[in-house]
């Protein structure tokens, strides 16, 4: 039988109607258009799917929708306010974090909750961080990189 | 296909759903039950009830020098919290190499024992530490359960299907002791353990080793003591030759299975390396020297 939804995705209050079944990934693409986030093994591995849940990065592929009752969700469509890019999407876009772009929302989405958590983080703890991520084409190295330039500015803009 | 949802905030109201609907299945943070449904391994339970609401399982506490966990604490709780890492070292060791931060963040120290994987990371260190759990049911009230008879077998646990785990009881090791936690690892995150152990050894006052519990991941069934290991290790001098003794015997009496990850033989000449490794970070822990956690990073290279 669905159940209503109601839950919050980047700051709009949303609702749905969804089966019991359904995960949170496939409720942000299908039914409230939010196609940043991705779906690439559907089984937990990579992290392409990756949301914060009230501030938590969860793999959405995996995480019941009406778990996410009443919740706050930020998807990668969150991180930009209007037209202004978020310091780690910048830093991605100019230091070559990005090749195909398919794992990017979910690293970003992994690298924001990191540096909520820890403004200044440590190499080991950048790869700790994202650890959940994978990305077949940069070998990581400018993502982390990125992750660096942005805690830096974002630890000098505060 | 899953037909009926719940998400009750109190125990209460979660016991009386499982006990009046047979097909109701607890989730938590749904890192093993959504999963394996995505996989194809095991289809979504035809009801579900979401317990992560309920805030009489997401307590933590040390009491009379016991850990006391409510059903809901998570690995990164487990992971992070200063008393685990000093007290219970082995078990911060094993939370913290769970899946990646986002497992950690929403897997429950519940879910990890009731999914009953014979490669579950926080099973031996809670099987060496001696911990119970307490499993509830409506109109029955609670009952105590080692950790070590909880997995029947893969998957299986001896927990009526109307019982939620509730409680996590870790007694507190005795002075003098240290406790580590090592897998084998072909990746570092997103890992299953190739093979695992956990150890908890007691120092006499002469330094030798007056008393060793041993528990090995994924070379059986569920989760097993190694009592053969531990026989080699107590009274020894706690030196490399005892380590490697214990690692040799465990080995031999370990019977593991071939499957995608490693062969038998491979398992056993490994699980040797692991169980060695894994009494030496706890014999050094007992003496007060740092080893970090996670004890996995730390065995790589070791000499033992």
């Amino acid at each position: 039988m669905p159940e209503l939804l109601q839950l919050t995705v980047d700051g709009l209050p949303l609702s749905a109607m969804v089966d019991p079944g359904r995960t949170l990934l496939r409720v942000l693409r299908d039914d409230f258009g939010r196609t940043g986030t991705k779906e690439g093994c559907d089984d937990s591995e990579c992290g392409a799917c990756m949301v914060l849940v009230d501030g938590l990065p969860v793999n959405s592929c995996s995480y019941l929708a009406l778990q996410a009752a009443g919740r706050a969700i930020t998807t990668v469509e969150g991180l930009a306010r209007d037209e202004t890019l978020h310091p780690l999407q910048r830093a991605f876009l100019e230091g070559g974090g990005i090749q195909c772009g398919f794992c990017t929302p979910g690293m970003l989405i992994s690298a924001a909750a990191l540096l909520a958590r820890d403004p200044d983080p440590s190499e080991e703890a950048i790869r700790d961080g994202l650890a959940g991520n994978l990305c077949r084409c940069t070998g990581y190295q400018p993502i982390v990189q990125a992750v660096q330039r942005a805690a830096a500015e974002m630890r000098a803009a505060t | 296909m899953t037909e009926r949802f719940a998400a009750p905030t109190s125990l209460e109201e979660a016991l009386a759903i499982l006990g009046r609907d047979r097909a109701a299945r607890p989730v938590a943070g749904g890192t093993d039950l959504v999963v394996a449904s995505r996989q194809g391994r095991r289809p979504l339970p035809e009801s579900i009830v979401a317990i992560d609401r309920i805030a009489e399982l997401a307590h933590h506490a040390v009491a009379d020098g016991s850990l006391v966990l409510g059903g809901l604490t998570t690995h990164a709780w487990l992971a992070e919290t200063p008393e685990v890492r000093s007290g219970w070292t082995a078990l911060a060791d094993a939370s913290a190499i769970v899946g990646s931060p986002a497992t950690r963040g929403t897997g429950t120290i519940g879910g990890n024992l009731m999914n009953a994987s014979p490669a579950a990371e926080t099973t031996a260190p809670l099987v060496v530490f001696g911990a119970n759990v307490m499993l509830r049911a409506i109109g029955r009230g609670s009952r105590i359960v080692p950790v070590a008879s909880l997995a029947t077998g893969p998957g299986r646990t001896s927990a009526a299907p109307d019982e939620l785990l509730t409680t996590v009881v870790v007694p507190a090791p005795d002075p003098m002791s240290g406790s580590a936690y090592i897998r084998l690892e072909y990746r570092r995150a997103m890992e299953i353990a190739v093979v695992g152990a956990a150890a908890l050894v007691t120092l006499a006052g002469d330094g030798t080793i007056a008393a060793a519990r041993i528990a090995l991941t994924a070379v059986a069934p569920t989760i097993v003591r190694a009592p053969e290991a531990e026989i080699a290790l107590v009274g020894a001098a706690a030196d490399a030759a005892a380590f490697r003794a214990a690692g040799a015997a465990a080995a031999g009496a370990a019977s593991p299975i071939d499957d995608v990850r490693a062969s038998a033989d491979y398992r056993r000449a490994m699980l040797a390396v692991v169980v060695a490794r894994t009494v030496a970070a706890a014999v050094a822990r007992a003496r007060g020297e740092s080893i970090p956690i996670p004890a996995s990073r730390w065995a790589h290279g070791q000499e033992v």
